[in-house]
């Protein structure tokens, strides 16, 4: 195999469609006789509905119809669980439309189809919904609480599921450590916010009896699985594809009930039907992340070495459970780190709350874990008046223990084991940028200038089981096919799988197109959610293109009368080494794909092409470690971040420009989610971060240049050595803007154990300790 | 017809991309939908329609302008370029489009029309800018893929060859 492609930035081949305005995303699919839709959404927290009256909707100009539960014969049937466990108390998920009482701000109570959306959304503002408001849940402290209100009338409380990860005796661990430390640790993480809102477009082919549901999903063949049986269809007459999606970042991977009542009414109407989700919408429709709450201590040696972390977590789930645990389990499976732990003992109790439902969003629930751990470590070293990375460098799991068993336990019950990483050598290479640090922030604190610096190490378990697949297969003029499941939304998926492909057949990539994300064109896949596709999706464009290769090099070997050893693949063609023979992939395709009269070769399967699924039987470590430098002004509260190094190993790299475009992605949601991203609520459990003027994004001027370092330690658990990548920028990104922030304000003894902070905050966290 | 009920529509004229177009149009419908749903032009993305993402930045009369915030009847006479109109009419792809792709500008690809016109704009009028201006310039674009990092290469290198007269 030539590394042609493999290992360099290619540029992608999903660009030239996205900079020219022909992306085609879910909203530019117009299809003939197509109406829109609008929802009526609750606007209370916690309400019985008494009565829904849409006559005057239902005769305003333009419309088609206004659609209640009972009118499209969906009340008393909620959506599936998407994933069930026998940890789960209560399984609460959401009606597609509320009919008895509605759970948050935000739930779709009525559907409205007009000619246009304009005429729809005008009709649904004329819905009239007569409620009676309910005591809502709407802190997550007190949620648990026996005299708490219940987030659902006639709940026994308003808890969900306990989940404990443990290993070692934290007991014996705890007394014998020469150092105890406790925090309680608050963090708050927002939103999705991919620039492109949510989507859905249904038709039902009126002969066939199809539907064809557009989601701008992230998990399509999820999709289909949830609709088909809800809807009582077999899955064969439901397609669903991802059309181009603009971001998705977790919360585009759940099932939603708009999604059921677009096919739904689509049905219906019989008429293709399209609803767009506006950004008001996605504040208060889409899954957020939101709060969890953590009470934990953490034993060290004399030296500062972690020796074990025990403690609890309350997790906010919100007013359903759209997603089963995985939010709340992901954020166990965050254990331990990085670090060599001798003993662990943690508990996560997950709350209804009468607020949007949480789900993950980039990182899912590993950035919590590793903003707790981070401060751990940092305590340690404050207490300890220690160099902070050295808590680290006595703490991490060294380069020779792997593979190794981190003494938690997978979901199957499995052991968790590390596969590969060096976490020393990922630390040390980013430290050393900064070797003069502690002279310049001397100096600027003469001069009156806070400089912090911030560090933060991490893990990323990725290539979540159990598969993905692909079909590659030359046509007969030559061009190479591939057929994936895994969607992609921004990744450039595309190009990776091009680029493997190409390598392994001797074509330029220019001749290698991909196809993915439509349950039409390829029969399973999963989807794309926790830093998987490059590895499980990579895997099996592997798998299926080495399969091909191997078919075209023993038909040629026949044809050319030569033996496979002396083949070489080149520019599209076979060729005997050192001679003038050679034939076309193009005629080696023709020649599987048939002619009537003419047999087949021998043991030969039709078609230059082959299927191949590549199952995540482990997981794969991804790790590394960021260091940021930050001024703080002490007056005004204000952060600017100077610099900003990551060193990351996420194992081999297919195109290392990709990569660093997922990394700096990455670094800036979790800067976002240090320093601006809250979405608030009122004690009523009113939304009232609603526009990007109330809840804040990141903008080109607060964020510095993002410097990468590659470690490069591969992955002995696929055959292309890869590690997944999504997630891994944000897992630390907070952690670390905290520490550095933490680090700047030292001379006022500031701790600080949440996040995000505002200028505000960072202003009332100095007063308060100078007050002190 | 009844009076009440049937919109009131006025009719516009305005140069997009080159070509003259003509439409009737609600006086409430905004720029960015009139060129989405009257013209086809499916290039401009609509990202908050309250006026913060940027992504649905077109130029009007050399500025680059939020579409999302301009109703479509106050283009009326004006001469618009949208994202469709910047490559060649031989698909050859402006400076700052090959240096997205070059430079690794794009995700997902949603903000990148609005991004490519605000710095079309941005850099026409400041072909010296610096890394601080062009960071400046595009602060009025949400991107949620890149950290923005990428997005400034691709400006610093398109300013380059755009001065270079090609």
């Amino acid at each position: 195999m030539g590394a042609r492609y493999f290992g360099a930035s290619v540029p992608r081949i999903e660009d030239p469609g996205l900079l020219t305005g022909r992306g085609r995303y879910l909203d530019d699919i117009k299809l003939p006789g197509m109406a829109e839709a609008a929802f009526v959404r609750s606007v209370h927290a916690h309400a019985r509905i008494k009565h829904i009256d849409v006559t005057v909707a239902r005769n305003q100009p333009g419309i088609i119809a206004v659609l209640t539960a009972h009118d499209l014969g969906v009340a008393g049937k909620p959506m599936p669980q998407f994933a069930p466990s026998p940890l789960i108390k209560q399984q609460r998920t959401q009606h597609v439309l509320a009919s008895e009482a509605v759970h948050y701000v935000g739930e779709t109570i009525a559907i409205v189809v007009g000619d246009t959306r304009a005429a729809a959304e005008d009709a649904a503002a004329l819905v009239e919904v007569d409620y009676d408001p309910l005591p809502a849940v709407t802190d997550l402290r007190t949620a648990l609480d026996g005299d708490a209100p219940r987030a659902h009338e006639g709940a026994p409380d308003n808890h969900i599921a306990t989940m404990r990860t443990k290993f070692g005796d934290t007991d014996q661990v705890f007394a014998r450590a020469v150092h105890v430390f406790r925090e309680t640790i608050t963090q708050h993480r927002g939103g999705c916010h991919a620039m492109e809102c949510r989507g859905v477009i249904a038709a039902e082919d009126e002969i066939s009896g199809q539907l064809t549901v557009w989601s701008s999903t992230q998990a399509p063949y999820m999709v289909r699985r949830m609709l088909a049986p809800w809807l009582g269809l077999d899955e064969s007459r439901v397609r669903v594809i991802a059309p181009q999606v603009g971001g998705g970042f977790g919360p585009k991977g759940p099932t939603y009930p708009e999604e059921f009542a677009l096919a739904q009414t689509a049905r219906l109407l019989k008429r293709p039907i399209k609803w767009v989700e506006d950004r008001r919408e996605h504040f208060v429709a889409t899954t957020q992340q939101r709060d969890q709450i953590w009470d934990v201590e953490v034993a060290a040696d004399a030296n500062g070495r972690m020796l074990g972390v025990r403690g609890r977590c309350l997790h906010d789930n919100g007013a359903y459970l759209p997603y089963g645990l995985i939010l709340p389990g992901t954020t166990m499976a965050s254990f331990p780190g990085p670090y060599a732990l001798e003993a662990l003992d943690i508990t996560l109790d997950a709350a209804f709350t009468n607020l949007t439902p949480t789900t993950p969003v980039r990182g899912a629930g590993r950035p919590n874990v590793a903003f707790m751990l981070e401060r751990l470590a940092d305590r340690i070293a404050r207490e300890l008046k220690i160099d902070r990375a050295d808590v680290r460098r006595r703490s991490f799991v060294r380069k020779d223990q792997f593979p190794y068993a981190t003494g938690t336990k997978a979901r199957d019950g499995s052991p968790i084991v590390f596969d590969s990483g060096d976490f020393h050598s990922c630390l040390e290479s980013a430290v050393e940028r900064f070797s003069d640090f502690r002279s310049r922030q001397e100096e600027a604190r003469k001069e009156g200038r806070y400089l912090g610096l911030g560090i933060a190490s991490y893990i990323e378990d990725t290539g979540l089981a159990p598969f993905e697949g692909a079909t590659v297969k030359v046509q007969p003029n030559g061009k190479v096919l591939v057929l994936t499941g895994a969607a992609g939304q921004g990744q450039g998926h595309h190009t990776v799988f091009a680029q493997i492909a190409a390598d392994l057949l001797g074509v330029p990539i220019e001749d290698v197109s991909v196809v993915s994300g439509d349950t039409g064109s390829f029969p399973h896949g999963i989807g794309t959610v926790g830093s998987r596709v490059a590895v499980l999706g990579g895997s099996s464009v592997h798998m299926a293109a080495t399969r091909v290769r191997e078919k075209a090099l023993k038909l040629a070997s026949e044809m050319l009368e030569a033996a496979e050893a002396d083949l070489v693949i080149e520019s599209g063609r076979v060729h005997v080494a050192g001679t003038d023979r050679s034939i076309g992939l193009a005629d080696l395709a023709l020649r599987l794909d048939g002619v009537a009269g003419l047999p087949l070769p021998r043991e030969t399967e039709p078609g230059l092409g082959a299927t191949a699924y590549f199952e995540g039987r482990a997981l794969t470590f991804a790790s590394g470690t960021n260091l940021a430098e930050v001024e703080v002004d002490v007056e005004t509260g204000t952060v600017k971040i100077l610099r900003y190094v990551v060193a990351h190993d996420c194992g081999r790299l297919i195109n290392p420009m990709l990569v660093d475009g997922q990394i700096r992605g990455g670094v800036v949601h979790g800067i976002g989610n240090a320093l601006f991203e809250r979405m608030i609520y009122d004690d009523s459990g009113q939304p009232v971060t609603t526009n990007y003027g109330e809840y804040l994004l990141p903008t080109a001027t607060e964020i510095p240049r993002i410097e990468i370092i590659h470690i490069e330690t591969p992955s002995p658990l696929n055959p292309i050595g890869v590690k997944g990548a999504g997630e891994g920028g944000t897992i630390p990104a907070a952690a670390c803007i905290i520490s550095a922030i933490e680090d700047a304000l030292t001379p006022f003894n500031v701790c600080i154990a949440e996040h995000p902070l505002s200028p505000e905050r960072i202003a009332d966290l100095i007063d308060g300790a100078k007050a002190t | 017809m009844t009076e009440q009920t049937a919109p009131m529509r006025e009719r516009i004229t305005l140069t997009v991309n080159g070509t003259s177009v003509e439409g009737l149009v609600e006086p409430r419908q905004h720029l960015g939908d009139f060129l989405r749903q009257n013209l086809g032009l499916t290039g401009t993305h609509l990202g908050c329609e309250h006026g913060v993402c940027g992504a649905c930045t077109v130029i009007v009369d050399g500025h680059p302008i939020r579409s999302c915030l301009m109703l479509a009847v106050q283009a009326d006479g004006a001469n618009v370029t949208t994202v469709e109109g910047m490559a060649k009419a031989d698909g050859t792809l402006h400076p700052l489009q090959a240096a997205f792709r070059a430079h690794h500008g794009l995700q997902c690809g949603f903000c990148t029309p609005g991004m490519l016109t605000t710095l079309h704009a941005f850099l026409s009028a400041n072909p010296n800018a610096d890394e601080s201006a062009i960071r400046e310039a595009i602060s009025g674009n949400l991107c949620r893929c890149t950290g923005y990092e990428s997005i400034v290469d691709a400006a610093l290198a398109a300013a380059r060859i755009m001065q270079g007269g090609a």
